[in-house]
């Protein structure tokens, strides 16, 4: 029986200080927990004193803080009627974006933000922009945007990886729906300003 | 004839059917009051609203709640037994009604010629007769969750077994005071002795230590081993749905009603109120049930404030602590009313 070259290979120095390695077995060395070993230091048994102090006036101190609920109002969210507001850079659904002077899109159908993304949710088909028919800025335009959002993990890599800012996420977050299809949102619903606006935290909120 | 249970006096057969009719459709509307007040102050005692969809201010939450269970179907376990399954919900709810009777709500009154008590009926065992239906309640539980064939069910029954029975005697024996310092068992003769002053000053001791032993009893936390939804998914009702559930979730509400009906009875004057004032007979139910409500409403506080016991924890202090205390208040009323009298 030959011994596996693992075991010797490996030798383990324990730390300076650290608690005596345990007994190396049969199964190779022991593992020593070094350093990090945290000593439990427990409290001694209550005595009968500290125990009806226990029982009664702790049990009296927290009645009292319970009640003190009361005062306060409450946090609840009422939530189809209300919604939670969410911060600034909250990653929600998606928006593709015009320029506001030209109502041109962004968008040039350059596919590096399906190259981007980890989920491989988006699928982009470029196509040519021509005098006679110009939808983007640049020489092409995304004929096909679509965002399989059921896919989608909403890591934001595609805004990150855009060149001229067209994909950025916005801040709807209530994206249920009956049908996995329905939620393959194409250019013109993800172009279009979403119905109803989701509130936004504010100020140290 | 050999009568068992000597009853105060007899009424007339059609005013006492009357006044069980009246008792428990007054009685039983107590319940879901009960329920969507839990509820509420749960809710508040957490900063959270509670329910607030159903009717205004989710006033009828209980109502679509028992409407929901009543029209579940009704299923039971392939290894359940079937006649105890739908027996042990019967035997809890029956033994919680039956215990409602007993609760005065108000003095003998003088209603059209006829004398007419306001409480189901005066038996002259009174504590005797809530300890027994008592003892058949905890066969509510044991059976219900002993023929689920349910491992959860199983452990909360036993769990149920030995904590009804450690608990019951340390609240008999916290009784035991007051029936001495009154001597009568009867539950009116009891709050008419308390005309000086109300037992739960002289029973201060008797008063905390019934009150503790009837949390473990009515199964509310810190003393719900029984069904310890953390552990044991529902405990002895795990297995139960529909209509079974509701008759235990409305018994075990009804028994916190009951509990808090024998504290105001036993050692907070009944229908007296203090400082001499007397005010006419109709105002005596109102009386009892500001003050069951005061009671249940510590209930629930406790609920929203105690953690659950472990159960070696439950053991010790309904062993070790609850019943040298309640013997030796037992043992020290006895010498003192000896020594008074």
């Amino acid at each position: 029986m030959a011994e596996t070259p693992g075991t010797s290979a490996l030798p383990i120095t324990p730390a300076p200080g650290a608690l005596p390695a345990l007994e190396p077995s049969a199964h190779g060395p022991a593992w020593s927990p070094g350093d990090d070993v945290i000593e439990v230091t427990r409290t001694p048994a209550p005595g009968p004193a500290r125990s009806t102090w226990r029982t009664f006036v702790e049990t009296l101190r927290g009645l009292a803080t319970t009640l003190g609920r009361f005062r306060e109002p409450a946090i609840t969210i009422q939530y189809p009627e209300e919604k939670t507001p969410v911060y600034p850079r909250f990653r929600g659904r998606h928006k593709l974006h015009r320029f506001e002077d030209t109502g041109l899109e962004k968008c040039v159908g350059c596919s590096l933000c399906a190259a981007a993304c980890p989920a491989d949710c988006i699928r982009v088909v470029a196509a040519e922009n021509t005098p006679e028919h110009r939808v983007s800025a640049g020489e092409r335009y995304a004929a096909v945007y679509e965002i399989n959002l059921s896919r989608c993990i909403f890591c934001g890599y595609c805004e990150i990886a855009c060149p001229f800012d067209a994909i950025t996420m916005g801040h709807d977050y209530e994206l249920s729906d009956y049908d996995r299809t329905d939620l393959i949102f194409t250019k013109e619903m993800l172009l279009a300003e979403p119905l109803e606006r989701t509130p936004l935290r504010n100020e140290g909120e | 004839m050999t009568v068992l249970a000597e009853v105060g006096y007899y009424e007339e057969w059609w005013v006492q059917i009357l006044k069980a009719i009246v008792i428990f459709a007054v009685g039983l509307q107590l319940v879901p009051v009960v329920l969507i007040a839990e509820r509420k102050l749960l809710g508040r005692f957490q900063a959270r609203y509670g329910p607030n969809r159903v009717g205004p201010y989710g006033a009828l939450q209980p109502l679509a709640d028992i409407v929901k269970l009543l029209t579940k179907e009704q299923f039971r376990p392939s290894t359940s037994v079937g006649f105890l399954f739908a027996l042990a919900p019967l035997i809890s709810i029956v033994t919680a009604v039956a215990a409602f009777a007993i609760i005065p709500f108000g003095n003998v009154q003088h209603i059209g010629g006829e004398r007419v008590g306001l409480y189901g009926i005066d038996v002259s065992i009174g504590p005797l007769y809530l300890f027994a239906f008592g003892a058949i309640a905890f066969y509510g539980i044991m059976l219900g969750g002993w023929s689920s064939g349910s491992k959860y069910s199983f452990l909360g029954a036993m769990r149920g077994a030995a904590q009804l029975i450690s608990y019951e005697v340390s609240q008999g024996l916290a009784l035991v005071g007051v029936i001495m310092t009154a001597q009568t068992l009867s539950l009116t003769g009891i709050v008419e002795g308390q005309k000086g002053m109300w037992y739960f000053i002289p029973q201060i001791f008797g008063f905390l230590i019934f009150l503790t032993a009837s949390f473990a009893e009515t199964n509310r936390a810190p003393f719900d081993l029984t069904e310890a939804d953390a552990e044991l998914v529902g405990g002895y009702n795990t297995e139960f749905g529909g209509g079974r559930f509701a008759s235990y979730y409305f018994a075990e509400y009804l028994n916190v009603l009951v509990v808090s009906g024998i504290v105001t009875t036993v050692f907070f004057g009944g229908w007296l109120l203090p400082f001499g004032i007397h005010p006419p007979g109709w105002v005596d139910p109102i009386v009892v049930l500001g003050k069951m409500a005061i009671f249940t409403f510590f209930f629930i506080w406790i609920r929203a404030t105690l953690p659950r016991l472990r159960y070696d924890q439950l053991m010790s202090f309904g062993w070790k602590v609850l019943l040298p205390l309640a013997t030796l208040n037992a043992l020290v009323t006895a010498v003192l009313v000896v020594v008074t009298h």
